[in-house]
């Protein structure tokens, strides 16, 4: 069994069926990728995994535990950290705040009330925060405002942040959309390196073939809702129906 | 706006590296310098407020007599502790005066039913400030934005409206509520008929007040002002831990991006409640030491207006910042008090040296900004505050330190963050 469980999810949007009877099963320690033409509802399916819409029919399961009913909040500290379409950081703190954070979260859970300590002064917190910033290749950028940073480096930091909770499940919604090619590349080589060093289960949904080809192990083709195929990058690649239903549309982007 | 507040935390924040020891307290360097300030402005109030001889006709302007001193460190209070919920998480409450009052009627009430002792009443005044802030902002933080502004102002419109009428019997209603020598007092001796119950400090009178001369010159100490300014010098340096600390951060982390944090694993309501609940206990504690300073408590406390003015403070002075809304309590309180009595008759005095029909029409010109038009000034100057410098008088103040700066010295590059708090 995959330590990421779906069966038969449903979701509708008023007329509109986003998704129909969708199976999916990602195998621990792979990188899985999810593909489609637009609407097919990628995204949708990524939102109803972290409780951020909630599926009419069907379940989800992490790791055994279903996840359905669960705030974002709780799914995030069971273990599944998400990296968004735009990078959602921590605009007006620094750079090394943004890394802090999810190294609290980590330690002290969805609340914890410590108004008296200095938090500049938590070495435990600090030394994690500035080791993840290394990792990133982020140490000189310590003290910027994340806001102020190029895109790419945005998207290296949030990819940082989340790492920095060591979640079981990395999910990425297009994370090179809009990225010029040096950022993508650079997106690439920091995936491959998370996947190479850490045990880390990562689904990724991407536009890109040339994302998806370098990174993917298994890939689910996802089409009006359904999976029309699951399988290795190499079979996906030669498969007729993919080819009819998401390759040939997919020279238009 | 966001983009000049933020602009100082931060780097005051992190400029702090973690090894370096610095201050004392728990402070860094920087802070422990800043509330070193604060103590030594707040101690010497009386005669730095004071700079007039007293027979002198600037002797209008000086602000240090007792009860204007006390009302600028009880406004200081309210705002530091406004600035916690609205300068850190960015929530803009406009009901913050209803706690303000519910503390003051608190604490009136812990003064008639158990003792004259400021202490109790005090401790009163925040307990039951907090509870009703608990309450409130459970409710409030189910929104954001507008919504929950909108639903704060329905919270302090509805208190005003109970204290003023339905609950009269405990709020004495339009006339508020005053010390009789009848009150029970369980933990008092009783009082004779017909004497009067002042508040005090284990037997010292917050009234009580020495007056010192210089010369022509005449400063007040007075007991009630060094009481009250002791308890905004500890709610200013819990205010600065509470900034500096892992929740001060979380809440900082909830202004800019609360997305973000739902997908961090952490729930922002919790923080949000917790930041609420604080500065309604300041609020508290401010309406409290309003009541153990004249012992009486009016609905009008509580008047949506007030809850205003506490806004206008915080943004006046620098929100998000540490000192400004302490600054900007002073600056608000000082034009209401000072600038609201200039009428006429002084203008005509000031202008006596020009000729007799110009000077009619500059005191004409003039007059309709202060005395009564006060507010217009004040609008005048906040909309100047808000456009020009969107960080408050805070930031007013760095660029003018950066300007010294740069004139010392040319060749130094100016970092991007001033570090003047
Ligand atoms: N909150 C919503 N309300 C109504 N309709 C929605 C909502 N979210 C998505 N949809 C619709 O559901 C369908 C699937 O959308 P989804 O965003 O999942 O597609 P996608 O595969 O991620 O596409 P893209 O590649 O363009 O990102 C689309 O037709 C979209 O318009
Ligand atoms: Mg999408």
């Amino acid at each position: 069994m995959g330590i990421l469980e779906v069966k038969n999810v449903g979701k509708r949007f008023g007329g509109l069926q986003a998704l129909s009877d969708v199976n999916l099963s990602v195998a621990e320690g792979t990188v899985h990728a999810i593909i489609g033409p637009n609407g097919a509802g990628k995204s949708t399916l990524l939102n109803c995994l972290v409780g951020k819409l909630i599926p009419d029919t069907g379940s989800v399961s992490f790791e055994g535990q279903s996840v359905l009913g669960r705030k974002p909040h709780e799914i995030n500290q069971m273990g599944i950290s998400r990296v968004f379409q735009t990078p959602e950081i921590f605009g007006d703190l620094t750079v090394m705040e943004n890394m802090m954070i999810p190294c609290v979260a980590k330690r002290d859970g969805a609340f914890s009330l410590k108004a008296y300590g200095q938090m500049m002064r938590d070495t435990e917190i600090v030394e994690r925060a500035e080791h993840m910033l290394e990792d990133m290749n982020m140490a000189d950028k310590r003290e910027m405002h994340a806001a102020s940073m190029s895109r790419g480096d945005k998207r290296r930091l949030e990819i940082g942040m989340c790492l920095a909770q060591e979640p079981r499940l990395l999910l990425l919604d297009e994370p090179t959309a809009g990225m010029a090619r040096a950022d993508t590349n650079n997106t690439i080589d920091l995936l491959k390196q998370i996947k190479d060093t850490r045990p880390i289960t990562i689904a990724i949904i991407e536009h890109d073939m040339h994302v998806v080809f370098s990174l993917a192990e298994r890939i689910t083709v996802l089409a009006q809702g359904t999976p029309l195929v699951e399988d290795t990058p190499d079979n996906i690649k030669g498969h007729p129906k993919v080819r009819e239903a998401y390759l040939g549309e997919s020279s238009g982007h | 706006m966001t983009d000049q507040t933020t602009d100082t935390i931060p780097a005051a924040t992190t400029s702090a590296s973690p090894k370096a020891g610095g201050g004392l307290l728990g402070l860094t360097k920087k802070d422990f310098g800043l509330f070193l300030l604060v103590i030594a402005l707040t101690m010497l109030a009386p005669f730095l407020l004071n700079p007039f001889p007293e027979n002198s006709a600037m002797a209008q302007f000086n602000a240090g007599y007792p009860d204007l001193m006390q009302r600028f460190v009880i406004f200081g209070i309210f705002a530091i502790g406004f600035n916690i919920l609205f300068g850190l998480t960015g929530y803009l409450s406009f009901g913050h005066a209803a706690f303000l009052g519910v503390g003051s009627y608190a604490g009136i009430w812990a003064m008639k039913l158990l003792t004259l002792n400021v202490i109790p009443s005090i401790l009163a005044s925040m307990l039951v400030a907090g509870l009703f802030a608990t309450l409130v902002g459970f409710i409030s933080l189910r929104r954001s934005g507008i919504y929950f502004s909108i639903l704060t102002l329905a919270f302090a419109m509805m208190s005003f409206a109970l204290a003023y009428s339905v609950l009269t019997p405990i709020t004495g209603g339009e006339t508020g509520m005053q010390l009789q020598y009848f009150d029970p007092r369980i933990l008092d001796a009783a009082l004779e008929p017909g004497q009067t119950p002042r508040a005090n400090l284990f037997g010292l009178d917050m009234a009580t007040s020495t007056n010192l001369y210089f010369g022509n010159w005449v400063f007040t100490l007075n007991v009630g002002y060094y009481i009250a300014a002791f308890c905004m010098l500890i709610a200013f340096y819990l205010s600065i831990r509470i900034f500096r600390s892992p929740f001060g951060m979380m809440l900082r982390a909830v202004k800019s991006n609360q997305n973000r944090l739902n997908y961090t694993g952490i729930s922002p309501k919790p923080y949000t409640l917790a930041a609420f609940v604080i500065s309604g206990m300041y609020a508290g504690l401010a309406g409290g030491l309003l009541v153990a300073m004249d012992t009486q408590v009016g609905a009008e406390r509580m008047f949506w207006t007030a809850s205003g003015e506490v806004v206008l403070m915080t943004i006046l002075g620098g929100a998000g910042t540490l000192i400004g809304p302490v600054l900007g309590a002073g600056f608000i309180k000082y034009f209401e008090n000072i600038v609201s009595k200039i009428n006429e008759a002084t203008l005509h005095t000031w202008f006596a040296f020009l000729p007799d029909g110009l000077e009619d029409v500059v005191v004409a010109m003039i007059y309709p900004f202060v005395g009564k038009g006060w507010h217009l000034t004040l609008g005048l100057l906040f909309m100047a505050v808000v456009i020009f410098l969107p960080g408050g008088l805070v930031q007013g103040g760095q660029k003018l330190v950066g300007l010294f700066r740069r004139k010392k010295a040319d060749d130094k590059t100016a970092s991007s963050h001033t570090p003047a708090e």
